[in-house]
């Protein structure tokens, strides 16, 4: 049994919060860089530029990429032979996240009932996701979501007849729909299988793989580049004013599901996806 | 090129802009996002009148993140219009010049859009640091307790736009 102190979690959530609202991940940068290069579209290419001047700025400055710093939404993948102490894990947790936002003039944008909708002037609470692995670490992945994406999510119960065409299809209708609402380029990711809830989990924890890692799964891997190329011919482009580069990267996760189902999720990312992970 | 409007601004300076122009904004303009919009609205449904004089002035649908100290604004790029579409047409109506945000807007928007020589402009999505630096000064006018969502005066410099819907209804993203 190793211990670890519930205090140790809220100080790398802090750090993590304000790190990854002023820095994109290295995949990420290059990914945008590279499509900087090849787009056709002049109006397009100046978008590409514009954006990474911005993540420039955001670094150098100390300005958040986007306004929207989004919602906190955190995957925990805790060892079992973990002991925490020193008192709760959720609460921890929402300090750190607490401490972030505040610290880091990170922007508040949640409400603490989705009716009645008052600002809980800190960003928390978070969205958490706990999974119980073998070992004595924990491994925390923050990934903080921006509305304007995740308002264009979708899950598709898909029949299994429909197959892989059906889930092409559905990934296309929900990158269509989303257009420039959901600011492209775009990272999509994709969760097939499992059931309701699972597959949009799985959409959400495949934002959080490198934009240049392919799945493992070769036909899935195949999957990926297909659907990259047909989002890319939409001809949707950075902003939504017309281009090549309407995704950077489709990441799926897939999951054993029932004989009568074939759930998929779409969840859409902007190109301001951030994750980082730690591992405590 | 770049065309250059002062805000506020006549609506037969908007008359000749065409969807695509990239222009840039320099003056005043106004935030307003989903709370803010909420609250004009019951405002002008109970008869009060707005927070500001909406004639020939400029909405910018943005909540920014805090100022550091020092900085005039935090990060401060466009929200989704699609949101405030319930809310447009009245204030077009009311004689509202321009909105600026990013994503598409239902056919009632395009309506009020043409039958006020209204226009549509987008801003880049996810280039709030990038923006930020075209904002010169920043005041609360109303709804403070809305937080980001408050109601914002911007003095703005160069601010970089595109005509996505111009007043004659033509929509750069269905082109
Ligand atoms: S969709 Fe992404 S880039 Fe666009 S405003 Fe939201 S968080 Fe920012």
């Amino acid at each position: 049994m190793r211990e670890i102190k519930v205090s140790e979690i809220t100080d790398k959530i802090k750090n993590m919060c304000i790190d990854v609202n002023l820095n994109l991940s290295d995949d990420m940068r290059s990914a945008l860089k590279e499509a900087s290069q090849e787009e056709d579209s002049e109006l397009g290419k100046h978008i590409l530029k514009q954006l990474e001047k911005n993540l420039e700025i955001a670094s150098s400055e100390n300005i958040p990429i986007c306004q929207d710093t989004g919602m906190a939404v955190i995957f925990l993948e805790i060892g079992q032979d973990v002991h925490l102490t020193g008192g709760s894990l959720e609460a921890a947790i929402n300090e750190g996240v607490r401490q972030g936002y505040t610290e880091g003039y990170l922007r508040k944008s949640v409400v603490s009932d989705p009716l009645i909708r008052k600002n809980t002037g800190d960003n928390t609470p978070a969205v958490i996701h706990e999974k119980i692995v073998d070992g004595d670490k924990i491994k925390i992945t923050l990934a903080p979501k921006g509305f304007g994406s995740e308002n264009m999510s979708r899950v598709f119960m898909l029949k299994p007849a429909e197959g892989i065409e059906g889930v092409k299809n559905a990934v296309l209708t929900a990158v269509k729909d989303a257009g420039p609402n959901a600011c492209p380029p775009m990272v999509v990711g994709v969760g097939i299988g499992g059931d309701f809830e699972k597959c949009a989990i799985l959409a959400k924890l495949a934002l959080t793989r490198k934009v240049n890692e392919s799945s493992e799964i070769q036909y899935v891997a195949e999957l990926e580049e297909e659907l990259k190329e047909k989002i890319n011919n939409t001809g949707i482009g950075p902003g939504g004013l017309g281009g090549k580069t309407t995704c950077l990267a489709v990441n799926i996760n897939t999951y054993p599901t029932h004989i009568a189902g074939l759930p998929v999720a779409v969840n859409i990312c902007c190109h301001v996806n951030r994750h980082i992970s730690c591992i405590v | 090129m770049e065309i250059k409007l002062t805000s506020p601004i006549e609506k037969s300076r908007l008359s000749e802009l065409r969807a695509g122009d990239m222009v840039s904004i320099s003056g005043t303009i106004y935030t307003a996002r989903d709370a803010a919009h909420k609250r004009m609205e019951e405002a002008l449904s109970s008869g009060k009148d707005l927070p500001f004089d909406i004639k020939g002035n400029i909405i910018y649908y943005m909540g920014p993140s805090p100022a550091r100290e020092g900085q005039v604004i935090g990060s401060a790029g466009p929200t989704t219009a699609s949101r405030m579409d319930k809310y447009t047409p009245k204030l077009l109506d009311l004689g509202l010049a321009a909105m600026i945000g990013k994503g598409k807007r239902t056919p009632e928007v395009h309506e009020a859009i043409i039958r006020n020589g209204a226009v549509y402009f987008a801003a880049i999505g996810g280039a709030g640091a990038l923006l930020s630096k075209c904002i010169k000064e920043c005041e609360v006018i109303a709804y403070e307790d809305l937080g980001t969502e408050a109601i914002r005066k911007l003095r703005v410099e160069d601010f970089p736009c595109i005509v996505v819907i111009d007043s004659t209804g033509e929509d750069l993203y269905l082109k």
